[in-house]
């Protein structure tokens, strides 16, 4: 295994002390509670994969809600079969939406471009038609899936008797309620980002960057691309999984919605709204979106009023009037203004967004010490 | 059993030809634009809240106080007039009634603004960028025209009736020739599907017979070189949008009676539209109509009880199989032309 490099190292260490310190730093927003923070890590582990697919190969899945629903489900029935535990629940969706993944990328990755986009869409689409129709013996149609007090559980059986009262997700025994349920997510987005970052860096993710820059020549130079394009997909597929049985770790209950191709939808805003193909990008999408969608849904009339408070009567009216069809009910028009904006002026995301900036900065800090080969056109002499 | 079959391949039709308008429109944009437009959906469902808008507004009332009269409880009643009847007497007592075939006058200039306006306003400058990019851009529009509509119609569907004449079933087993009341056929789906036929018969008389149309075939198949002759095809390909605005905008009309729209109608569309085109070939206008007609059909055939009996759960997923399996054996759909949007 190659050494990281300082900077890939640097990036890894800020990464996680920023994860980790999240219910500290997060606080003054208003986000330092277990359950968004929760959400926080599992879609940012699905954006992260995700990217792994789009950023890194280039092939836009329309279909990845699928795996993170499949992992969901299969975590649940490792609930409801096996143990409360979550390790094996982990496992259990990890292996299964990872084949589940195979056999869709192994058939959809046949095209590319647009066409792969219509396969994967109808796939996912396939699965969510069918969890609500037929399927319903493991899906459980639209109630969704949940735990009872009778599950058979043949592993926490074996061992010992269950306890009373409403089966609940365990680690070790230890309840994943609350900054547990949190930390054992964080522990997760930690690891997954690791391995993002190994990827991206290693020959495997130059050959998948080669792919999306100029697959043709890939072939020419005398690479089978396929195989590479199939392993970006399944892992991706499995970092889907995971999230969704994280999700379902902390929320015992899978149903069906959270495979809609709307659902596949928002992982890509997030992922693009970051910036695609750059690590850090994805998981600051996801949060972002996360935290708008839970700030600016729960904003109503009656808040906005108190913050238009200082202005004139007729004024503060017209200005609630207007920002309310933004907030609350209407906050996804809030989401699809930003993103199509950003496709327009930054289509690559914030992160471009940061570098440009950057590089602002860069240049005017540089220029006073180097000013004929900084700047072309020298400034006139004043 | 022949009239089994025959009644299940009636019922596709109607379906099949909104599938058909909305792919037509599609691959209209895909084909001069070379656009992936994912707001199209989101036109046929502006269309249909023209309808819904234009019923609205014939139905406005004015609302007096009757001193004289008092309701049970004691309060004066209220008199209802609408506005329309008011002032047009009985010919707005038919416009109400017809509401629904009557913005159609309205649909079409505001489909061709709305469209002229999204394409010179945004489309314009994603030409030159990535597929991938495309959709998203106009993903994100189609969020946008959804939650507008949302914030003034509100979540729920509204019902749009039929014209009254226009109710109930047409016996068109009786018609050929068959025993009577054997195949009997709602009157509004067949008018559907019949107005499918001329639109799409216009559009493609539009595009065969004009000297405009034949620039425009002549741009997708060469665009540069009609350039060159000195012919402004960018403003061809504008209209060209807009016209496909209109033809989504007036197949969510004319669909308003048979499903009550609410916001997200054009997505529900979209998505299975989407997957029309690619069967049908991308880039080929006869291959968008034709598969949109096999699709809806197949459908139909799908929900019969004796094939879910045989293959349950067959109607959810028949689409998109045979999407996939028509994508793994013809790779460029049914129609496609060899060099479009291949790989």
């Amino acid at each position: 295994m190659t050494v990281m490099s300082r900077n890939d190292l640097l990036l890894f260490l800020g990464f996680t002390v920023v994860v980790l310190a999240m219910p500290i730093w997060l606080h003054p927003f208003g986000a330092a509670y277990p359950d968004l923070l929760q959400r926080f890590m599992i879609y940012g582990i699905f954006a992260v994969g995700f990217n792994i697919l789009f950023g890194l190969t280039g092939y836009l899945s329309f279909g990845h809600a699928a795996f993170f629903g499949v992992g969901s489900y299969a975590a649940v029935w490792s609930f409801k079969l096996l143990s409360l535990d979550a390790i094996p629940a982990m496992i259990f969706a990890i292996v299964i939406s990872g084949l589940f993944a195979l056999i869709i990328g192994y058939v959809s990755l046949r095209r590319s471009g647009i066409y792969f986009s219509i396969l994967t869409l109808a796939f996912a689409q396939m699965s969510y038609n069918l969890a609500y129709s037929v399927l319903t013996p493991i899906t459980n149609g639209e109630t969704g899936l949940q735990l009872t007090l009778n599950d058979p559980r043949y592993l926490d059986r074996a061992m010992f008797e269950a306890a009373p009262g409403q089966p609940v997700p365990t680690l070790l025994g230890q309840s994943l309620g609350g900054f547990a349920g949190f930390y054992f997510c964080a522990g997760f987005l930690i690891l997954a980002f690791f391995i993002a970052q190994r990827i991206t860096s290693s020959p495997f993710g130059m050959m998948l960057k080669g792919i999306k820059s100029n697959q043709t020549r890939m072939n020419y130079t005398g690479f089978n691309t396929k195989p590479y394009t199939l392993a970006a997909f399944v892992i991706s597929g499995m970092y889907a999984g995971l999230a969704g049985a994280l999700l379902a770790v902390t929320d015992p209950l899978a149903g069906a919605e959270r495979m809609q191709w709307t659902a596949s939808g928002e992982v890509v805003l997030m992922t693009i709204l970051g910036g695609a193909g750059t690590l850090v990008g994805p998981v600051i999408g996801a949060w972002l979106i996360k935290y708008f969608e839970n700030i600016f849904s729960a904003i109503n009339e009656n808040i906005l009023h108190r913050f238009f408070d200082f202005l004139p009567d007729g004024v503060d009216n017209v200005l609630v009037a207007i920002s309310s069809k933004f907030v609350g009910e209407g906050w996804f028009l809030t989401l699809g203004l930003v993103f199509v904006l950003i496709v327009v002026f930054l289509p690559g995301g914030i992160m471009e967004g940061v570098r440009r900036i950057a590089h602002l900065f860069d240049r005017s800090r540089r220029s006073p010490t180097k000013p004929g080969k900084a700047t072309p056109h020298p400034q006139p002499a004043e | 059993m022949f009239e089994v079959i025959f009644l299940q391949f009636l019922n596709g039709l109607d379906k099949g030809a909104a599938y058909a308008l909305i792919a037509l429109g599609l691959t209209l944009v895909f084909g001069t634009l070379g656009v992936v437009n994912f707001a199209h959906g989101a036109l046929f469902m502006l269309g249909a809240f023209c309808a819904v808008m234009f019923r609205q507004l014939l139905t406005l009332e004015t609302v007096t106080l009757d001193p004289e009269k008092l309701s049970p409880w004691g309060a004066p009643l209220e008199i209802r007039e609408p506005l329309v009847q008011a002032w047009f007497g009985d010919f707005g007592a038919v416009l109400v009634n017809y509401s629904v075939p009557a913005s159609i006058i309205i649909t079409i200039p505001i489909m061709l603004l709305v469209g002229i306006a999204l394409e010179r306003g945004i489309i314009k400058h994603f030409y030159k960028r990535p597929h991938a990019e495309q959709i998203l851009v106009t993903f994100g529009l189609a969020i946008v025209a959804q939650e507008v509509i949302k914030s003034f119609f509100g979540p729920n569907p509204i019902p749009q009736p039929m014209p009254t004449d226009l109710r109930g079933a047409a016996d068109i087993g009786a018609f050929l020739g068959m025993q009577a009341n054997v195949i009997t056929y709602p009157i509004w789906r067949l008018i559907y599907f019949l107005f499918s036929f001329v639109i799409i018969g216009g559009v493609f008389a539009f595009l065969q017979f004009t000297t405009f149309g034949m620039v425009v075939r002549a741009g997708m198949a060469d665009r540069e070189t009609v350039g060159l002759l000195g012919i402004n095809i960018d403003r061809r390909f504008t209209i060209m949008f807009g016209l496909a605005a209109v033809v989504a905008g007036l197949a969510g009309v004319m669909y308003t009676p048979l499903l009550p729209p609410n916001y997200h109608i054009g997505m529900d569309f979209l998505v299975l539209s989407f997957v029309v085109v690619v069967v049908g070939g991308m880039g080929s206008l006869p291959g968008a109509v034709a598969a949109g007609f096999l699709l809806g059909i197949l459908q139909s055939f799908a929900s019969m009880t004796q094939v879910k009996a045989l293959i349950p759960g067959i109607d959810q997923i028949i689409i998109y199989l045979v999407a996939v399996v028509i994508l793994l054996v013809l790779p460029r759909g049914l129609f496609g032309r060899r060099g479009v949007m291949e790989a």
